[in-house]
């Protein structure tokens, strides 16, 4: 009954499956993967979007939402049929072609990265061996939809949107995949059903999450500094930053396309979410041994969804940096860190197991963060600004 | 500067969210359509015009002197003058409107009107849901809807229009003293009329005796 549950989505997978002759089934069976992908996480983004708006509300001691259905749950379904029902515009000057295949292209890349993730025991699209560089090579891809949009539109606000974007997220793709490269030092692999497997084994009821050894913290933070900036969120939401750039590479989207570009963001944010549980957080393991009969998907679903809650809570707190600042994090602060952060793991492999590679691998990591931070608030590279003319 | 003003700002949001699920101070959103707060007396949009008593054609204080029309910045008010007359509040006879529309979707809610109007016959209003599906006919207010009573303006202002009641009560006080020390100084003047003439020896006598 217990294993039934875990495996729901497969045996119903197998059982549509049995209803078409032997030569089709794989083909039968992939679609409807695809299917199930396709239908599930635009149901997340909406979730996800009603979430952000009751929360951020919330924090900012207003309602949010509250009209549509009951206590406004409605709210996102309301908001797409606007979408569709919108007129949709496509400026006179613009490159009619580019313009119409940014967000579709968008979709499309965003969903393709979760062909690889495994989102339940057994629940892995593709059980593919390069997984993590698939998703990667996917992720960077976002980056020519997103300048393709800012360029097609012949407009000033969309271009510097689009030369923010590229910048941001060239930047920080480096110190991304450095900062999961530490997993795949451990783990020996890049298989993200391998990654998981080897998190999910216990000692004393707990489990051997990745995030709960010290280069895992480390690299888990820079990696959702990273994944932040990858995503656009605030406090690095500079590409669409609403005071300064109208909405940035999609001021000139109107309609559906906007609607797409707005789901491409957040399913792709999702999606970061879920690698990061794969990779840091057990994906679909359970956080205590005794739990382990509740159905792993659950498990995988509710930590990409808290993850979410943290980007949320992020947005609500954190003013958007600078293009300076923002640069100057990522080249001087994040990148060196996941460098030393490789060399940490390393040391953890070779100084074998004991509380000495605790100690002085955690030492290392503390060290370095605090004498990077007094160095960069010195020289000003990430602290006040100080103007020589103005003032 | 090692990443602790984030943790605090982190904290501050998530009072917040807490604090707006359990303090209702907290939520100062008033919920509109179904909650309401009371306007500041000092709220204003539109103009409508003072009646007195029941009627409202009859009470109107207006007099159409069209002060306000040629006065409004915007010309939006357009008004024609009847042709006879009929008592106002001081029982005096008074021409009024025949004909009095404003156009709100032209008036700029200046309050220029019931500055320079010397019979307090214009006020504003603090009636602000007038949406309408008729954006021509139905924006332009005719006398009838202008006419608001003056228990409406005491409850919309009401220290405003106790200070208008006390002026006009003022005036109209002055006004029948006035009358009535012209009718008393008309009779004592025609009963010396008539006693001047009636009685001539009188004063002779009255001289005389003087002298």
């Amino acid at each position: 009954m217990i294993k039934n549950a875990d495996q729901i989505f497969i045996l119903l997978q197998h059982w549509v499956m049995s209803f078409f002759p032997a030569a089709l089934q794989p083909i039968v069976g992939v679609l409807l993967a695809v299917v199930a992908i396709i239908c599930v996480f635009p149901g997340l983004f909406a979730v996800a979007v009603l979430l952000e708006r009751k929360g951020l509300g919330r924090m900012q001691n207003r309602y949010g939402p509250n009209r549509v259905g009951p206590l406004g749950i409605l709210q996102p379904v309301a908001d797409g049929l606007k979408s569709l029902t919108k007129e949709d515009i496509v400026p006179a000057s613009a490159d009619a072609v580019v313009h119409f295949l940014a967000p579709v292209f968008l979709v499309v890349i965003v969903f393709m990265g979760y062909a690889v993730l495994p989102m339940g025991r057994n629940m892995a699209l593709v059980n593919m061996d390069s997984g993590l560089l698939f998703f990667f090579a996917m992720g960077a891809s976002t980056e020519l939809s997103v300048f393709m949009a800012g360029w097609s539109s012949r407009n000033k606000y969309s271009l510097l949107g689009a030369m923010r974007a590229v910048a941001q997220m060239i930047s920080y793709e480096v110190p991304l995949l450095l900062s999961s490269l530490v997993v795949v030092m451990m783990t020996g692999s890049m298989n993200l059903t391998r990654i998981v497997a080897a998190q999910n084994q216990y000692t004393w009821g707990l489990p051997h999450w990745y995030i709960f050894t010290p280069w895992g913290v480390a690299a888990f933070l820079l990696y959702a500094i990273a994944t932040t900036a990858e995503s656009n969120r605030s406090p690095f939401d500079l590409p669409e930053g609403e005071s300064e750039l109208v909405a940035g590479y999609f001021t000139e989207y109107s309609g559906f396309k906007f609607a797409l570009f707005f789901l491409g963001e957040y399913v792709g944010m999702l999606s970061v979410s879920g690698l990061g549980t794969t990779l840091f957080l057990g994906g679909w393991s359970a956080p205590f041994q005794f739990l382990w009969w509740v159905p792993s998907w659950i498990w995988f679903f509710s930590k990409v969804m808290l993850s979410i809650c943290v980007f949320i809570w992020l947005r609500g707190t954190l003013p958007r940096l600078r293009q300076d600042q923002l640069m100057n994090f990522a080249w001087k602060f994040v990148l060196p860190l996941s460098l030393l952060n490789l060399f940490v793991a390393g040391l953890w492999r070779f100084l074998g197991e004991g509380l000495a590679r605790w100690g002085v691998c955690s030492a290392i990591l503390l060290v370095a963060y605090v004498v990077m931070a007094r160095v960069g608030m010195h020289k000003e590279d990430f602290g006040p600004r100080s103007y020589r003319y103005a003032e | 500067m090692f990443g602790e003003g984030i943790l605090k700002g982190l904290a501050e949001t998530a009072r917040n969210f807490v604090g707006s699920f359990v303090s209702a101070e907290r939520l100062t959103t008033v919920q509109y359509p179904e909650e309401r707060i009371a306007p500041i007396e000092a709220t204003r949009d539109f103009p409508f015009l003072v009646y007195d008593g029941a009627d409202w054609e009859a009470g109107l204080r207006c007099v159409a002197c069209q002060i306000c029309e040629k006065e409004c910045p915007p010309k939006c008010i357009y008004i024609e003058k009847s042709v006879d007359k009929k008592p106002d509040y001081t029982g005096r006879p008074q021409i009024y409107p025949k004909r009095f529309d404003i156009d709100i979707s032209v008036c700029m809610s200046c309050q220029i009107c019931v500055e320079v109007c010397p019979f307090e016959a214009i006020k504003m209003d603090t009636e602000f849901e007038l949406s309408t599906t008729d954006r021509f006919g139905g924006l332009l207010y005719d006398r009838k809807e202008l006419a608001k009573s003056n228990e409406h303006y005491h409850k919309i202002h009401p220290t405003e229009a106790a200070e208008v009641d006390a002026r006009l009560a003022e005036e109209k006080a002055k006004a029948e003293t006035k009358a009535k020390a012209a009718a008393e100084a008309a009779a004592a003047k025609a009963a010396a009329a008539t006693a001047a003439t009636a009685a001539p020896t009188e004063s002779k006598a009255g001289g005389g005796s003087q002298a």
